[in-house]
């Protein structure tokens, strides 16, 4: 039995301090990154999602220029980055898109000039890789308060705007009828957005903050269409695909070719691509049963009918 | 300043700019930016599996690139589409991510396909990306018709028997020979500000569809050229330049058309109202709306 357990959680998986902190700080951010994820897909937001992310690096690459703590400038950075995009945003998808765009052009050249002087001036060029994908291992125990509370504020907002915020998805003009200050939503949304995605980026890099953000609220929303299910979904999938990655970056430390260990963000992307491929698989399957007994019932009437895509939650 | 080295930069970069003009303005008009943003940076994890197994960085680069971008199409048909593209672009950096544990030497040629290295292109490398340059723009002139009327108005398209979803497909398959002709010259992170700078200035000048694209090649042409002088002369990336240029570009579009709308509403209501009507017609359509 302890052969087996051995063979799973390499020897030292548990008593490893580095590891403990991972495991809290990256299953920390997979929840509340789950949670802001599912209005991000339904919103149609995945592009400003990454692009808050890629603007935190930014800022910190920033604050490492400045000798300041990073965590503030990916913070700072990320709102300043959806304040720009709501500036220049208008209710046109493709408009928002293109503001995002340029946004994110902007400021990943800032970044590069940031960059450059940063590493020129103090030549420690390990800090590009740093802030370009992240290690959940190097964490400090003593920044886990402020992540945390900052945690808190982004799941409140979310939690207090639920269903406005469904709301204006599925309708931003039966929204604005009922009297919803759609703007004043959309931009409290992109700020808890910006909240989330600097604190996944900051930890976990900017390559997992969009997986743990997008992957699984995107596969959730394969699985239900109901909101409050498609958050427990997204949940569970993001806790497991962290957990899961944590532990098989630790495990493969003696494996081939270089006996270092293969990355953490490796692990969870390409488990997140597996769930999100099964979840498709698994609704396509639905789908067709569910074309079939219409079929049966209608005998050949129900034609076109998508079951997947109900008026509610269209696909964007 | 334009003896040496530094001629194959200004050659390379003005063939870039033109390409990124004319691809990019249909990567706007198609809402597509973040596409234009994921597949170069797949290309990137392409690249450095590349270096690792030894092979050609271009022949990673661009297979890297046509698979994400086929995926997107094929996953994108059902799945939300910004979602799908979020998935694949993370993915294939975390891919990039390990192929550069695996490499056993400080991999810095491969963060140069990031950022870019326009000062420092090769005649072979001028060479490759004049023939990636011409193929994509014969691509995009032999389905000009086709791809704006699929990328304006796709209902209409559909009903003209333009088979959008193809149309689409074939438009990844340029996007992705864009990045492979232009990542290795100029990084992915330019080429992606290029791609949506210009195109989105551009479109705040003109309503024209052929006149915007023109617009949009020259006002691509002169950030590269400006931003490579001044990068020349500061020894700052040329990347920093890139960006913040087609954001100022963007913003003064933006002030044109404040200025146009303030200036009298009558003339602003004609401006709105002949938009479509003129996109319409250039591709000979009646004046449909969706």
């Amino acid at each position: 039995m302890s052969a087996i357990l051995n063979g799973v959680f390499e020897p030292g998986f548990f008593a490893s301090e580095p590891v403990r902190v991972a495991v809290v700080v990256g299953g920390a951010v997979a929840l509340v990154s789950a949670v802001v994820g599912v209005f991000t897909v339904i919103r149609g937001q995945s592009f400003a999602g990454h692009s808050l992310g890629d603007l935190g690096t930014t800022g910190g690459s920033g604050a490492f220029l400045v000798r300041a703590n990073p965590l503030w400038g990916f913070v700072v950075f990320a709102i300043l980055g959806a304040g720009a995009m709501e500036l220049f945003g208008t209710r046109r998808p493709r408009a928002r898109d293109m503001a995002t765009g340029i946004v994110l052009g902007a400021g990943l050249g800032i970044a590069a000039l940031f960059l450059y002087l940063g590493t020129t001036e103090s030549s420690t060029t390990g800090a590009t890789v740093t802030i370009l994908f992240g290690s959940m291992f190097v964490i400090r125990a003593s920044m886990i308060p402020v992540f945390a509370l900052l945690s808190v504020l982004a799941l409140a907002i979310v939690a207090l705007l639920y269903r406005p915020l469904l709301l204006s998805a599925v309708s931003e003009d039966i929204a604005h009828a009922r009297g919803v200050p759609v703007r004043v939503v959309g931009v409290l949304y992109l700020l808890a957005m910006a909240v989330a995605v600097s604190l996944s980026c900051v930890t976990i890099g900017a390559i997992l903050s969009t997986a743990v953000l997008i992957g699984p609220a995107a596969a959730a929303l394969r699985l239900t269409k109901r909101p409050g299910l498609a958050i427990a979904w997204a949940v569970v999938i993001g806790l497991a695909v962290t957990w899961l990655g944590i532990l098989l970056a630790y495990d493969s430390y003696y494996w081939p070719p270089t006996g270092r260990g293969w990355p953490v963000s490796f692990f969870v992307v390409a488990l997140i691509l597996v769930v999100y491929l099964l979840a498709d698989l698994a609704s396509r399957n639905k789908e067709r049963r569910a074309g079939a007994r219409a079929l049966a019932a209608s005998k050949g009437l129900s034609g076109r009918a998508r079951p997947s895509e109900s008026p509610a939650m269209g696909a964007g | 300043m334009f003896s040496g080295f530094m001629a194959n930069a200004w050659i390379v970069a003005t063939m870039v700019a033109v390409v990124a003009g004319v691809v990019g303005f249909f990567t706007v008009l198609r809402g597509s930016a973040f596409v234009a943003h994921a597949v170069p940076q797949a290309g990137f994890a392409g690249a450095a599996g590349a270096a690792l197994i030894g092979v050609s960085t271009l022949a990673g680069l661009g297979t890297f690139a046509v698979i994400s971008a086929l995926s997107i199409g094929l996953l994108g048909k059902r799945g939300r589409h910004d979602a799908v593209t979020a998935l694949a672009l993370v993915f294939m950096l975390g891919l990039g991510a390990l192929f550069l544990s695996w490499s056993e030497e400080y991999a810095s040629a491969t963060y140069a396909l990031l950022f870019g290295e326009v000062l420092g292109v090769s005649s072979n490398e001028v060479l490759a990306t004049a023939v990636l340059g011409v193929v994509c723009i014969s691509a995009v002139v032999i389905l000009y018709r086709p791809l704006l009327l699929a990328s304006v108005m796709p209902e209409v398209a559909e009903a003209r028997g333009v088979r959008t979803h193809r149309m689409e497909m074939c438009f990844l398959v340029v996007v992705a020979l864009v990045t492979t002709m232009s990542v290795p010259v100029v990084g992915a992170l330019l080429m992606f500000s290029l791609m949506v700078g210009a195109p989105g200035a551009a479109r705040s000048f003109t309503d024209k569809p052929l006149g915007a694209l023109c617009l949009s090649v020259g006002i691509s042409m002169a950030i590269v050229w400006i931003a490579i002088a001044a990068s020349y002369a500061t020894n700052w990336p040329v990347g920093f330049f890139v960006g913040v240029l087609g954001a100022v570009f963007f913003i003064a579009g933006r002030g044109w058309v404040a200025w146009r709308r303030s200036a009298g509403r009558a003339d602003d209501a004609e401006h709105v109202a002949t938009g479509p009507v003129q996109l319409a017609t250039a591709t000979g359509t009646g004046g449909e709306r969706t």
